[in-house]
């Protein structure tokens, strides 16, 4: 697995070195939004990563991968309103949760495909969501905000903004690492196998129903992580984060940046939220230029920005 | 004992409701293999339409009738302009395609229509309640959409039944070559069946208007009920439509009105306060999880590919 | 029979109103080369199904080197030893073809609930499946992804997948399908290479390579065995010929 160089590369290591000096721009222009956007793009797009994990390279396309956002945040919240902010609870609980819920889904869901696997994540997701509306206790409906964001005592201080920013892009990259890892392992060519043809995983002797949730549940893990993540950014938790089309939006970055690759999804969530940013500034009503975009993406540019990159080395 | 049959009619009359929009979408599922995300759309169009009609004609009556004909232009334009080029795909590029639909959709609606929302008024003379059993009073118009609905089942279901296309679907012997053969024109019917497939989600979103509201991103929840109707009845059955439409209907209706009741009775007031709606919420979920684990083809299924 | 590797016994399967199988009875001796022969629509390939597991029974056992079979599913019989290759050709696309053979060879090596090391450059796998890709004649061909490969190569990539599990069994559905005469020949060659070492379920229309390899012939019409026998006497056969080996001349003629 050499790493080549070539456009699409540099590409990458570009984007990956912009990402580390985005503090540093941000201290010497005095624009703190840009620290704030470019946090909510890394946290997202480890959520895209893991997503992609089982919707590119497994093909399995779970409508509902938003509810393990909301689930990670809610851990932390809920604790943090019992008084156990410590993120060395919180964390590792957000990730637990994710990972049980994943698994309940996953066991139900994965015995299905097509179509039917798309409707039945989604309806979970939802599930999970009214559930969230009906936790009068941690705010219901309107949401909650966490005052003190999740303690690591002398080792770090979330607080600090430009920290914990760091923070989140060093687990994006630990996380891009290990999806890498995984993704080339005799795991993952289960999983790319069970995507590629499920039938013929079966007739050469891989049970594949058992490595399709394992991965079901990895997935989930680390977009609660990232849920965790998110909470901490924006102090705040509320059923929306689970709402399905939540869900879109990581289904959209995924697709956008490229389903065929790992880093694919940090394109694409880097693309949809800076998209959103500049297009915002033009017109109100963006998202009419982006809904027949995405259409036409689908239709046209199956294989992402990625995809097109790819296509400039080849060509 | 009056309130259970109240909410039983409330039930019957929500799944009237989802019955539609689930009979347009496993009708568009099972004629062109299409998975349609932007069906809420035509759910909130047809609502938004009928109640700019109804306040520009000043009749509720011919809101609706205007309302559901613009609602099946604009779903054979949106057929022909957008969704014919994913006819063929997988259905993954069903979802993501029809997602951005749905972006754009909602989008439009608040450009043209604001972001308020709108409200759509009922005529006076439904405004009374009509006695359905001793002594049991009944909303008329609640009872007028169970019965117009129940009417529109009638006509779907002959249509499945009677005609020579409706008898190809039963047999889920659905494909191009034989409709070809027998003379029909494909892309006119896939049009015809997307239209009518609009006409019933903004039949629905029309006639649920005036019980609650009109606006932006009403289609999205019942969507996903409307899914969870089609996978517990069955993917491409009208009759498994219906059924499961029924069943959850009134499980959602009576378990929101009792649950959170019950708990309270068994429990503790706090635990009937602030579980019995999640839980309730979780009813109808638990159901298609159910029907997952016993029977995953559904309860009816059509007849396999 | 006590030796019999492969033992089907009364195996019915019907579809509707149409009788797929009928009350179909079959012994597979160890190391023999058995063919299954008949006109289109006899249920050849809804044999190999029911016999890999991908179809249920309606009626009859299926036992294989003593063991009853018949409710284990597709994965399992694969790893007892029961290896299968497809009619129509089922493979990886877009992987390399060493990638394929070398997920075949993974399904037998162990379990792979291993996350961290790259599989490609596990020589565990590797070596075995360039093996058999040579075995079967595509030794130079295993970097070339497969949608890049002729048909005749699927048709051999599809015998080096099922030789990839180690079988006991082979199950081959018309492996010949659609090859010229040729790489027809070169799979045959292949095949008698193959039958010292392995018992072979042959489902073949090419009735040259049948009658030059098969061992013993089962003829199937419409579900059901009209005749079984070495290949003299099904050619001698007059039920046979009229019902198959004619419409083969008609075919060929």
């Amino acid at each position: 697995m050499s790493v080549r160089l070539n456009a699409r590369n540099a590409f990458v290591a570009g984007v990956i070195a912009n990402l580390a000096l985005v503090p540093l721009y941000a201290a010497a222009s005095g624009n703190t939004f840009v620290m704030s956007l470019f946090t909510r793009i890394v946290i997202l797009a480890i959520a895209a990563v893991s997503l992609n994990l089982i919707m590119g390279f497994g093909g399995m396309v779970s409508f509902g991968h938003a509810a393990y956002l909301g689930i990670g945040g809610y851990a932390v919240g809920i604790l943090a309103k019992e008084g156990m902010n410590s993120g060395l609870l919180q964390w590792p609980l957000a990730v637990a949760a994710s990972g049980l819920f994943a698994l309940t889904v996953g066991a139900l869901s994965l015995r299905t495909r097509g179509v039917y696997f798309i409707m039945i994540t989604l309806a979970f997701a939802q599930m999970i969501y009214y559930v969230a509306i009906g936790l009068d206790r941690y705010g219901g409906d309107d949401g909650m905000t966490i005052y003190k964001r999740s303690q690591f005592g002398p080792l770090i201080d979330l607080s600090n903004k430009t920290a914990f920013y760091y923070l989140c892009l060093a687990l994006l990259l630990a996380a891009i690492y290990l999806v890498w890892r995984l993704v080339h392992s005799r795991f993952g060519m289960v999983i790319q196998g069970s995507r590629s043809n499920e039938r013929r995983m079966q007739a050469i002797g891989f049970p594949t129903y058992r490595y399709k949730l394992l991965c079901f549940v990895f997935a989930g893990m680390l977009c609660g992580l990232a849920g965790a993540l998110l909470a901490n950014h924006t102090d705040f938790i509320s059923p929306a984060l689970m709402h399905w089309t939540r869900s879109g939006d990581l289904i959209v970055m995924a697709v956008l940046g490229g389903m065929g690759t790992v880093f694919g999804p940090v394109i694409g969530a880097l693309a949809l939220l800076v998209l959103e940013e500049a297009l915002s500034g033009i017109t109100e009503y963006w998202q009419i230029i982006l809904g027949p975009l995405f259409l036409l993406v689908v239709l046209f540019a199956r294989g992402g920005i990625d995809g097109l990159l790819a296509g400039i080395n080849r060509g | 004992m009056l309130y259970l049959i109240e909410q039983c009619l409330n039930g019957i009359q929500l799944g009237m409701l989802l019955f539609l929009l689930a009979a347009g979408l496993t009708l568009i599922f099972g004629i062109m293999d299409l998975v349609n995300l932007a069906h809420g759309s035509l759910y909130m169009l047809g609502a938004y339409f009928a109640a700019t009609f109804a306040t520009v004609t000043d009749s509720f009556l011919a809101g609706i009738g205007l309302a559901l004909l613009a609602t099946l232009v604009a779903g054979m334009v949106l057929e022909v302009i957008a969704i014919r080029p994913l006819y063929g795909r997988d259905h993954l590029d069903h979802v993501l395609g029809t997602f951005g639909l749905l972006l754009f959709f909602n989008e439009l609606v608040r450009l043209i229509w604001g972001p308020a929302g709108l409200t759509l008024s009922l005529p006076p003379e439904m405004l009374t309640a009509v006695q359905v059993l001793p002594g049991v009073y009944y909303p008329l118009y609640r009872l007028v959409i169970i019965l117009v609905t129940l009417a529109v089942a009638l006509l779907l279901y002959a249509l499945v039944m009677r005609t020579r296309i409706g008898m190809l679907i039963r047999a889920g012997a659905w494909n191009r070559e034989m409709a070809g053969a027998l003379g029909v024109n494909i892309k006119l019917l896939y049009t015809l069946v997307f239209g009518l497939g609009a006409a019933l989600a903004g039949f629905a979103g029309m006639m649920q208007a005036p019980l609650s509201f009109v606006q932006i991103g009403m289609g999205e929840n019942i969507l996903i009920l409307a899914f969870v109707v089609i996978i517990i009845g069955g993917i491409g059955s009208i009759r498994g439509a219906f059924v499961a439409a029924i069943i959850v209907g009134i499980i959602d209706t009576i378990g929101r009105a009792f649950l959170p009741d019950l708990l309270r009775h068994f429990v503790s007031y706090s635990a009937g306060s602030s579980a019995g709606p999640a839980l309730s919420s979780m009813l109808i979920y638990t159901l298609m999880a159910a029907v997952l684990v016993f029977r995953p083809e559904g309860l009816f299924p059509a007849a396999q590919r | 029979m006590a030796d019999a590797l492969l033992q089907i016994d009364g195996l019915s399967k019907r579809f509707g109103g149409v009788i797929a199988s009928d009350a179909i009875s079959l012994a597979v001796p160890k190391g023999q080369l058995h063919a299954v022969i008949g006109p289109n629509g006899a249920g050849k390939t809804t044999l190999i199904a029911q016999l890999a597991g991908e179809i249920a029974p309606d009626e009859g056992r299926i036992h294989f080197d003593g063991s009853d079979v018949t409710a284990l599913t597709v994965d399992r019989r694969s790893r007892f030893g029961l290896a299968r290759s497809f009619q129509i050709t089922s493979l990886f696309l877009d992987f390399t073809a060493l990638d394929n053979v070398a997920l075949a060879v993974q399904a037998h090596a162990g379990h792979s609930f291993r996350f961290w090391r790259a599989a490609r450059r596990e020589e565990e796998l590797c070596e075995p499946a360039r093996a058999a890709l040579a075995r079967v004649g595509l030794a130079g061909r295993g970097d070339v992804i497969v949608s890049k490969l002729s048909h005749g190569e699927h048709r051999q990539l599809e015998i080096a997948m099922a030789l990839a599990t180690s079988p006991r069994m082979l199950l081959l559905d018309e492996p010949m399908a659609g090859m010229g005469p040729e790489e027809s020949a070169r799979m045959v060659k292949t095949l008698r290479e193959l039958k010292g070492e392995l018992t072979i379920l042959l489902i073949e229309h090419d009735m040259e390579a049948v009658f030059a390899l098969a061992d013993r012939i089962t003829v199937l019409v419409y579900g059901r065995i009209i005749a079984s026998g070495p290949p003299e006497a099904i050619r001698a056969n007059a039920e046979v010929r009229e019902a198959y080996l004619g419409e083969q001349e008609v075919a060929h003629g």
